[in-house]
């Protein structure tokens, strides 16, 4: 009885949380078929925008610039991310601590002075701005979010069964990919999720380090805001909404047939 | 905990022969060669180019003045400038504790859902960050504006009689904090419950613990690392966002993110900002060095 | 150890062998520049719905370049972005009247002079847009579009008549009006009502326009310079002092919306059409220029986006409609008493320090 009630509560707090998350995302929907320039009343119903948007070739490469730029940079922050957490959690080392504490320094500094500094840093040493020193900067400033989420996760972790398949004779990768990894992995795939998110919507960092033949979709919006952002953005939103969710639900789909 | 394993580690290395301390060296230096080189090239050498900058002065037109001078932090000492970040750190503060109260019961709920869906929902939390931010603002607006949505349902309910003002005032940044940072605090917590024993639990309530009692003693301390990357990425960052108080507070009030912004643009200082900036830094990571320090031996105490 | 050594060893020669690429492909594009023959491309750096797409299409049909935009939402972004290091990217870029003096102050100025042999169609701006007080001679920069700040009241909140800046200090309207983000232009609107210039450099006078200013305080609900007429449009403002095309774009969406000219004169601006220094392409920029201030080119701007054409000859093919548009082409007596803002210089330093006090005393 008493067990009952309890995940009767917590499912509808789970239910109220993601109302929270969700209530902004389906006013974003509806606006996508708003009949107005303007992001602010409701004018009435219209699917122009999303003609619109794929007759916008400006639009639809910033897109796809950003969502290059966070895959990779994603996945190459995860990886040195996760390594260093690892790292960092089974030895003592000499600058250790001047190590955590460059790890901060990402999260702390203002982003206008990290987009203004690393501009300045490439232009000194002549790397033009572009595709690559826009990787550089998200790696730069995801690699932290990895590396805490990861490290919270290994807190605690209990080293004996590391030390008892070095002990049977596995090596050190093996003991990595088949004992560390599948212990860290919910906290690497947090910190892969955040390093995405980060990096798909950083707007001033991006401003400074991208060039004229790499902009991204955040650059693309926020810059829009003088004249509005048009209901393109929110067709665009759906539509890779939309699609997210049809990967997902697959890859769950499949993943419960396997399970089962 | 961590320098335990560490003296582990060394005691190891010193009892094993010479081969050994190599393999364990260069486990090491493939562990943390990569984050150094990224770390050190790209954000240390430009931190100093702000340390540097921060010495100078403005130009007559902004630009620099390759004068050296200590007046960019003297200037800092002035009233108006403590009070704003004061204020900062309190919007900060009250964006992180409202972050953790809503966000450990739904790590929590998440973590400890059926196996097979806790992909799925994690998924569900962080895919409306996937959206533009400036949009996503823009549709609470919508919400929250006098005449909008909220507002309306609450009349027509009955509820209220009168709309209620709720954007452009220090409620509405924060539920924009709130929203934006979110994940943030439950992600890492999220992980932390995850791999929480549940046997761990069980043995409490067989104790006679309160699920309570067991919930303070047990599961609270054994997420604490969870908690504290969450705070950390809640806290600092919303030191930070400067365009949700801009869009949904109406820009009143400074923050410190202001502050910063406004000095390398409007005000083209950009010696002034460095030097903001520089002593944001050490404040904040002296703060984070003495709690850490703290917490660590705490839980040392209380895990040995 | 070693494969530490090894590690490092292998990111110097990389980053040595990465900058000798660098290098050697700067060295080889600046042989390839000096040939006659044009370029393919041109890097335009602009704020984001500012040109339409048709105009870029045009010109490269016509010149087979195709012209890159980059985006900034605030001159003080794009100027920092030159600053840090962009200017070798970017050939033309539009900048604001204080901004051109501004880039031109500094020490290593951020724009190179035009060669007016190569833009003939400079005839066809007004004179009274050429020739301005942040660039004399009009060498380095060409008017591209003008615009003013002015007041818009909601006529359904705001009934009394509004007609200067005074009007808006009335505490009926508290905590009711959207102004400009600007520390220039709302210290600007004390300034004024002292009779005073936009550009005051005396700290003294500052200081007492501030005082007037703090009046008004209360009764704004909203600083926003982006886009103020989201305010106006969905009625969280009664009214506020916003840019004259925000303006207008609201009255479309609320005809209740009334636009009035502040009887102390408005703060004016002008973009303008300017080349940076070390501007990859600057023959081909030239051609830009020269392109868009054809008529019909410069026409097709102006119906699509409602601010002021300087151009005479374009002015010509517009439609009426366009030109009663009294918030983009205001009548010549208000012009006059109008002010562009120019840099303070030292005086910044005030005016930010002013304008940080200003904001905190909300809380």
């Amino acid at each position: 009885m008493n067990h009952k009630l309890i995940r009767w509560t917590s499912v509808s707090y789970g239910l109220l949380i993601y109302l929270f998350l969700y209530v902004p995302i389906f006013v974003l929907i509806a606006y996508s078929f708003n009949d107005s320039k303007l992001n602010v009343l409701w004018m009435g119903f219209t699917v122009k925008w999303y003609v619109a948007l794929f007759n916008d070739a400006d639009i639809i490469n910033a897109c796809k610039t950003s969502l290059e730029l966070a895959m990779i940079s994603t996945v190459v922050s995860t990886m040195i991310g996760t390594l260093a957490a690892v790292g960092m959690y089974r030895y003592n080392f000499k600058g250790k601590s001047i190590l955590d504490g460059l790890l901060y320094v990402p999260i702390l500094i203002p982003e206008i002075v990290m987009g203004v500094s690393l501009l300045a840093f490439f232009s000194m040493i002549s790397i033009s701005a572009g595709f690559l020193t826009l990787l550089i900067s998200h790696v730069a400033f995801s690699i932290p979010f990895v590396v805490l989420v990861v490290r919270a996760r290994l807190d605690g972790f209990d080293r004996s069964v590391e030390e008892a398949a070095m002990d049977l004779g596995a090596t050190p990768w093996q003991t990595f990919s088949k004992i560390v990894l599948p212990i860290i992995m919910p906290g690497v795939v947090s910190g892969a999720l955040l390093s995405f998110t980060l990096s798909l919507d950083d707007v001033i960092i991006s401003f400074f380090v991208s060039g004229p033949d790499s902009m991204t979709l955040p650059l693309k919006i926020y810059s829009m805001v003088k004249f509005g952002v048009t209901p393109t953005i929110n067709a665009l939103s759906t539509i890779l909404l939309v699609i997210t969710l049809v990967i997902a639900g697959i890859t769950q789909y499949r993943n419960n047939k396997n399970g089962i | 905990m961590k320098d335990n394993s560490g003296v582990l580690t060394t005691v190891l290395v010193e009892d094993s022969g010479k081969s050994e301390v190599n393999s364990k060296k260069r486990e090491l230096c493939a562990l943390i060669s990569p984050v150094v080189f990224w770390m050190v090239v790209f954000v240390a050498i430009p931190l100093l180019l702000v340390v540097g900058v921060s010495f100078l002065q403005r130009g007559i037109y902004g630009g620099i003045e390759y004068q050296v001078t200590i007046n960019n932090y003297i200037r800092m000492f002035n009233p108006m400038y403590f009070r704003i970040i004061w204020n900062s750190v309190v919007l900060s503060f009250f964006t992180t504790i409202i972050c953790l109260i809503l966000g450990y019961p739904f790590a929590y709920f998440t973590a400890r859902a059926p196996q097979k869906i806790r992909g799925m929902l994690l998924m569900l939390t962080i895919l409306p960050y996937w959206t533009n931010s400036l949009v996503r603002t823009y549709a609470w607006i919508i919400l929250l504006r006098t005449e909008g949505v909220i507002n309306t349902i609450l009349l027509n309910i009955g509820v209220i009689t009168a709309p209620i003002p709720m954007l452009y005032n220090e409620s509405a940044v924060l539920i924009g904090l709130v929203y934006v940072l979110f994940p943030f605090m439950v992600l890492p917590l999220y992980t932390s419950i995850e791999k929480l024993d549940r046997s761990l639990l069980e043995a409490a309530s067989d104790l006679g613990a309160t699920p309570l009692k067991a919930f303070f003693k047990v599961t609270l301390p054994l997420t604490k690392s969870g908690i504290l990357a969450g705070a950390v990425m809640v806290f600092i960052p919303s030191l930070g966002y400067f365009f949700i108080p801009d869009l949904m507070g109406g820009s009143k009030g400074l923050l410190i993110s202001n502050l910063i912004k406004n000095q390398f643009l409007t005000a083209r200082d950009w010696p002034f900002g460095s030097a903001i900036s520089i002593i944001l830094i050490a404040i904040t990571l002296i703060i984070i060095f003495l709690y850490f320090r703290n917490a660590g031996s705490k839980e040392k105490l209380e895990v040995f | 150890m070693k494969l530490c050594k090894k590690f490092w060893a292998l990111t110097v020669i990389l980053v040595v062998l990465g900058l000798i690429t660098v290098l050697f492909a700067a060295g080889c594009g600046k042989t390839e520049g000096s040939k006659p023959k044009l370029a393919s491309e041109l890097n335009l750096f602009i704020w984001s719905e500012y040109i339409p797409q048709a105009v870029l299409d045009k010109f490269e049909q016509k010149y087979g370049i195709k012209v890159n935009q980059t985006n900034y939402s605030s001159n003080e972004e794009m100027l920092a972005k030159l600053q840090a290091g962009g200017t070798s990217q970017y050939d033309v870029a539009v900048a604001s009247d204080y901004m051109v003096e501004i880039m031109l102050n500094q020490k290593q100025p951020i724009i190179q002079v035009i060669d007016l042999n190569n833009v003939p169609n400079l005839k066809n701006i007004d004179p009274q847009y050429r020739n301005k007080v942040f660039d004399p001679d009009n060498k380095y920069s060409v008017a591209y579009v003008c615009g003013s700040a002015v007041i818009a009241v909601n006529k359904d909140k705001i009934k009394e008549s509004i007609k200067s800046y005074k009007d808006l200090m009335n505490p009926k309207y508290k905590n009711s009006l959207v102004v400009l983000d600007d520390e220039r232009a709302i210290i600007g609107i004390g300034l004024k009502l002292l009779g005073y210039s936009l550009n005051e450099t005396d700290e003294e006078k500052i200081k007492q326009a501030k005082d007037v200013v703090s009046k008004l305080i209360p009764n704004i609900k909203a600083y926003d310079s982006d886009s103020p007429k989201t305010l106006l449009i969905n009625g969280e403002a009664a009214g506020g002092v916003v840019w004259s095309a925000e303006a207008s774009l609201a009255k479309r969406e609320n005809p209740n919306i009334e636009i009035i000219f502040p009887e102390e004169g408005m703060y004016l601006w002008q973009d303008n059409l300017v080349i940076t220094q070390g501007a990859p392409h600057k023959k081909e920029a030239e051609l830009f220029i020269n392109f868009i201030l054809e008529p019909e080119i410069s026409a097709m701007i102006s119906k699509e986006f409602p601010y002021t054409n300087p151009n005479l000859e374009a002015r010509k093919l517009l439609d009426q409609s366009v030109l009663e548009d009294k918030s983009a082409y205001p009548p010549q007596d208000v012009l006059a008493k109008g002010e562009f803002l120019r840099d303070v210089g030292e005086a910044t330093k005030i005016y930010d320090e002013l304008w940080s006090e200003l904001k905190q005393k909300i809380n």
